[in-house]
């Protein structure tokens, strides 16, 4: 059943128009950084002109990593079900992706990416962000508040102020599992705390602390 | 249609910039003392350290850059680093660090790799303010730049 959910990105144009959001999980996970400099950040996001503005005119050093795209590249073509849960495969991709020393990022801008990933790549993928992000630095990220069988819209996630956000539409995929509180607590299992944040739409944000 | 202002059309190599055709494959290094265009294969190293380089559409640069100003229009893999500006367009892909004090990209570009801004103003204040006896601390050490980006990364 998950392999099916994995099975569609979708190549309609997507819907470009961006859409305000208030953010109370990026107002949080500024407010942690707030008053540091030189920071090392990383956006799991595609690359935006926006969050590199906001980022580094904070003074932090930005990485990006457009991780849903490197997953599209490399899980194609054929079944990125199956592949994505080959524990090679999926050991080759994060060593060309997310390689980074242990503890380099003092935050995450995780976005949506880890819904749309087979389970034996996801696991993978949190061990590498517990591994790359230094104690008691945080990940901010976003998950479907209700369980959709048919595709939904996936974002661009754009920053436009410390805590507002722009969702500029990116297509549709589909959720590969839903995930519920206790569900995203047994997930990031290794990090301290999973914080939740009451949403009034589709989008439930939490941020993890290391 | 209308172009941004200060935008200059880079499909096609400027008269006065010296070109790399798209049949042509290049291993080495390039120094050049004027504007370039490539939109050939290069694996290597470009140094234009007072001029503009561009990547054309076709351009495939397995190579570290360093320029005044670099527009990427094709495929980059390397770290890059620009004193004025570096313009990533739509369907350009740029896999590796970068180094500038300004940067433009287009929504759609695929970029892998990090961001270090390079503030001049900041850094002359810095360097006013500061005795000449501190170490000063603008920038984060080269050390900070994880090893797997430090060279031309694999091309995939």
């Amino acid at each position: 059943m998950l392999r099916e959910r994995l099975s569609t990105v979708s190549s309609e144009p997507p819907n470009n128009r961006a859409k305000p959001r208030n953010s109370n999980g990026l107002d949080q996970f500024f407010a942690h950084i707030k008053g540091e400099e030189g920071l090392s950040i990383l956006d799991m996001g595609s690359a935006s002109q926006a969050n590199i503005d906001f980022i580094t005119e904070l003074g932090h050093r930005l990485s990006t990593e457009d991780f849903l795209r490197s997953v599209d590249a490399a899980f194609a073509p054929g079944d990125a079900f199956a592949q994505q849960s080959d524990i090679g495969k999926v050991e080759a991709f994060l060593r060309q992706n997310l390689d980074y020393p242990a503890g380099y990022f003092d935050g995450v801008l995780v976005w949506d990416s880890l819904e749309y990933i087979a389970p034996s790549l996801l696991a993978a993928t949190i061990d590498r962000l517990y591994d790359i992000v230094k104690p008691s630095s945080y990940l901010l990220a976003f998950f479907r508040a209700e369980q959709r069988a048919a595709p939904v819209p996936a974002y661009s996630f754009q920053i436009s102020g410390p805590r507002t956000l722009q969702l500029a539409g990116a297509g549709t995929r589909r959720p590969v599992e839903f995930f519920n509180n206790r569900a995203l607590e047994k997930l990031f299992h290794r990090f301290e705390y999973v914080k939740f944040f009451l949403t009034r739409d589709q989008l439930r944000e939490i941020i993890v602390k290391r | 249609m209308s172009s941004l202002p200060g935008r200059i059309p880079v499909a096609e190599p400027r008269n006065e910039a010296a070109a790399i055709g798209k049949s042509v494959v290049i291993k080495g290094q390039i120094l050049s003392r004027e504007d370039l265009f490539v939109d050939g294969e290069l694996e290597g190293t470009i140094e234009l350290n007072e001029h503009r380089l561009t990547i054309g559409p076709n351009g495939k640069l397995q190579a570290n850059v360093k320029a005044r100003e670099v527009v990427v229009l094709g495929s980059v893999h390397g770290n890059i680093e620009a004193a004025d500006r570096i313009d990533i367009r739509k369907d350009a892909q740029l896999v590796g660090d970068i180094k500038t004090a300004r940067i433009v990209i287009e929504d759609g570009a695929y970029f892998k790799g990090s961001i270090d801004i390079i503030r001049t103003e900041g850094k002359a204040a810095a360097a006013a303010a500061t005795p000449v006896t501190r170490p000063q601390q603008t920038t984060l050490p080269a050390g900070n730049t994880p090893p797997a980006l430090n060279r031309p990364p694999e091309r995939h």
